[in-house]
């Protein structure tokens, strides 16, 4: 490979499209676990059930695809919020057993779609728009502007709903302290159920924006957890600048590795980072770990 | 005459657990049997099974030995959801030994079990540090990612995996030492765990502060039930590479990791009879629904969420609790 200023220019351009899909990934998984401390390991899997959902919809019920889409992300939604009032309430507090039921319930969603027989190609989604730009002499997909427009705003959203909505006041209030929360009259369980429920509709709305771009495989579920889980504690968990910062450098790390050494390495690359940063800065790079620290 | 019911275990346990006063055969055999009994069935079971079924219970003593090493790690305080790393990790020692260097399996198993053992703690060395989730958020990853490292660097046989490697001599022999194993770690483990050293293990997982305040270094007790873990997770993977004379990447696959805290979980975490029970359940119970082939996995995860919802204590607590709770009639002391 030659190394040239157009390559250099492409790289970046694709590396901040990585950067910003790992962003989605991500988000969710670290809202959750920032309001209520709940890791939810299950992330991937509803990412995959949104996926999956959306094309069935699309395709066996006939659906127009935004009506599609926005079923499927309630759905995500309702599985997330059911999932908490029925199972991990009852463990709550319990780290070991959130994790291991959160985990259980992801296992047996992917596993289920495996066993279902959705393997191959044809499970894919279709573009929004199919047509492509020029970015510089870049050559960019519409698809892949249309993921990082919807991730500002979607970041956007997030940052003014939990800065001036009492719902949002509430998740930030219960991510600070819970018992003072408490006396303020705010329901913890409610709140949770909430914040699982909306680290899942994320989850949803990343799956739906991301896909389209390649297909939809139960296998990727394992790497939408694993990317979210990276990224999480590179930026340190609960942490939603963390979130962007870590996936700008997982994102660029990724890309220029793919470029200049080889595609198999991207992995690895993220392997390294974590332990590296775990070694520097244990608690990630915008961590802190202390209980009055804000956390979104 | 006029009778009473009596706990059995009342006349013979005095004061604590473990200070026993024993009277009669019948007291003995109380106290004995649950005990002696899983040791006669582990050293009798290989004979009177056939052919196949034996070979699900060498898959038996393996998962049960990573379980064991699994709750090693979470009654020091560490959760692993990465089992697949010990696992795999022996059995890529061991392989390479004896493909590139032509060493016999009787070294190659125990070099890969403490190799396999220093190379899985340096690499959670990093992590070590952190606490709860994320210390198991790390150990989940680190498995998968090194599947992606022998894909990608084609080290090791890459994607196709080393097959061809030498066995033990004879199948009894194989069985008896995984036995024997087995037996060795399940009630030296045991008595690790009540040891004053075991004692300084569970105290870093109920408060390590409390632990450090003692001016004990919680790290180096880490290290050390972590290289203790991973080694017994190597060996487990060492044998299982020469029993099937194969090593590539499905050993850092995802069943190693999940299926030892399924055992866990259904038997009981907190006591490594459990880690065994559930391994004894769980393993047989998916050779018998092979059949129903990627619904299996579904089962593990459906199990998980119910045990750890619905009975926590697992199986063996439970049976210990009501074995503990036989009544007799007793004559009422005039």
């Amino acid at each position: 490979m030659e190394d040239t200023p157009e390559m250099l220019l492409g790289t970046i351009v694709y590396a901040v499209i990585n950067s910003v899909i790992l962003i989605m990934m991500s988000i969710g998984f670290n809202l959750t676990f920032g309001i209520s401390g709940i890791s939810n390991f299950a992330y991937g899997a509803l990412y995959i059930f949104a996926a999956f959902t959306t094309y069935m919809l699309l395709q066996m019920v006939g659906l127009p695809y935004p009506v599609a889409v926005l079923i499927s992300i309630v759905l995500t939604a309702a599985i997330g919020a059911l999932m908490y009032r029925f199972i991990l309430m009852r463990v709550r507090g319990q780290v070991l057993s959130e994790v291991i039921a959160t985990f259980g319930i992801g296992l047996a969603i992917l596993e289920f779609f495996r066993y279902l027989g959705f393997v191959g190609v044809e499970y894919a989604l279709p573009v929004f728009i199919d047509d492509s730009f020029m970015i510089g002499d870049v050559f960019v997909d519409a698809q892949r502007l249309i993921i990082v427009a919807a991730s500002i705003v979607i970041v956007g959203l997030l940052w003014l709903f939990v800065h001036f909505t009492s719902l949002g006041l509430a998740f930030r209030g219960i991510a600070q302290d819970e018992r003072t929360a408490l006396t303020f009259g705010m329901d913890s369980d409610w709140i949770a159920t909430m914040s699982v429920s909306l680290g899942a509709a994320l989850a949803a709305i990343a799956a739906t924006i991301i896909i389209p771009l390649g297909t939809i495989s139960v296998s990727q579920g394992y790497d939408v957890l694993i990317n979210a889980l990276a990224v999480s504690i590179i930026g340190g968990l609960g942490s939603t600048g963390g979130v962007i910062v870590a996936s700008l450098v997982v994102g660029f790390a990724q890309r220029f590795t793919d470029t200049y050494i080889g595609s198999h390495w991207t992995m690895i690359v993220s392997l390294a980072a974590i332990l590296i940063v775990l070694v520097i800065k244990p608690s990630g790079i915008y961590g802190k770990q202390k209980e009055l620290e804000e956390r979104i | 005459m006029e009778k009473r019911k009596e706990r059995i275990d009342r006349g013979i346990k005095v004061r604590s657990e473990d200070i026993f006063a024993l009277s009669s055969w019948r007291e003995i055999l109380y106290f004995a049997a649950p005990r002696v009994l899983p040791v006669a069935a582990f050293i009798i079971l290989p004979l009177v099974l056939g052919d196949y079924w034996q070979r699900v219970l060498l898959s038996v003593a393996v998962f049960a030995l990573l379980a064991i090493s699994w709750d090693i790690l979470a009654q020091s305080g560490m959760i692993s959801l990465g089992q697949a790393l010990f696992f795999g990790m022996g059995a890529y020692c061991s392989g390479t030994l004896n493909h590139y260097f032509g060493i016999s399996p009787f070294l190659t198993i125990p070099i890969a079990a403490v190799v396999g053992g220093v190379i899985c703690t340096l690499l959670l060395l990093p992590v070590l540090r952190l606490r709860g989730i994320y210390f198991s958020m790390v150990t989940l990853i680190i498995p998968l990612m090194l599947e992606r490292v022998i894909e990608a660097t084609k080290i090791f046989g890459g994607t196709e995996g080393i097959s061809g490697l030498s066995v033990l001599p004879s199948k009894w022999l194989e069985m008896y030492i995984l036995m024997a194993a087995l037996i060795a770690a399940l009630f030296g483990f045991r008595r690790m765990m009540t040891s004053d050293y075991g004692l300084v293990l569970t105290a870093i997982k109920d408060n390590d502060r409390s632990v450090m305040n003692a001016g004990i270094n919680i790290y180096w007790f880490k290290i050390q039930a972590l290289f203790i873990a991973s080694a017994v997770g190597a060996f487990a993977g060492a044998m299982m590479t020469h029993v099937y004379r194969f090593v590539g990447m499905p050993v850092f696959a995802l069943d190693y990791s999940i299926l030892p805290i399924a055992a866990v979980m259904v038997g009981g975490p907190g006591s490594f009879a459990g880690a065994v029970l559930g391994s004894f359940i769980l393993v047989p119970l998916s050779e018998a629904l092979r059949t129903l082939g990627g619904l299996r996995i579904v089962f593990y995860g459906v199990f998980l969420v119910i045990f750890v919802v619905g009975l926590p204590e697992g199986i063996f607590h439970f049976i210990a609790r009501k074995y503990s709770q036989f009544e007799r009639w007793a004559e009422v002391d005039k």
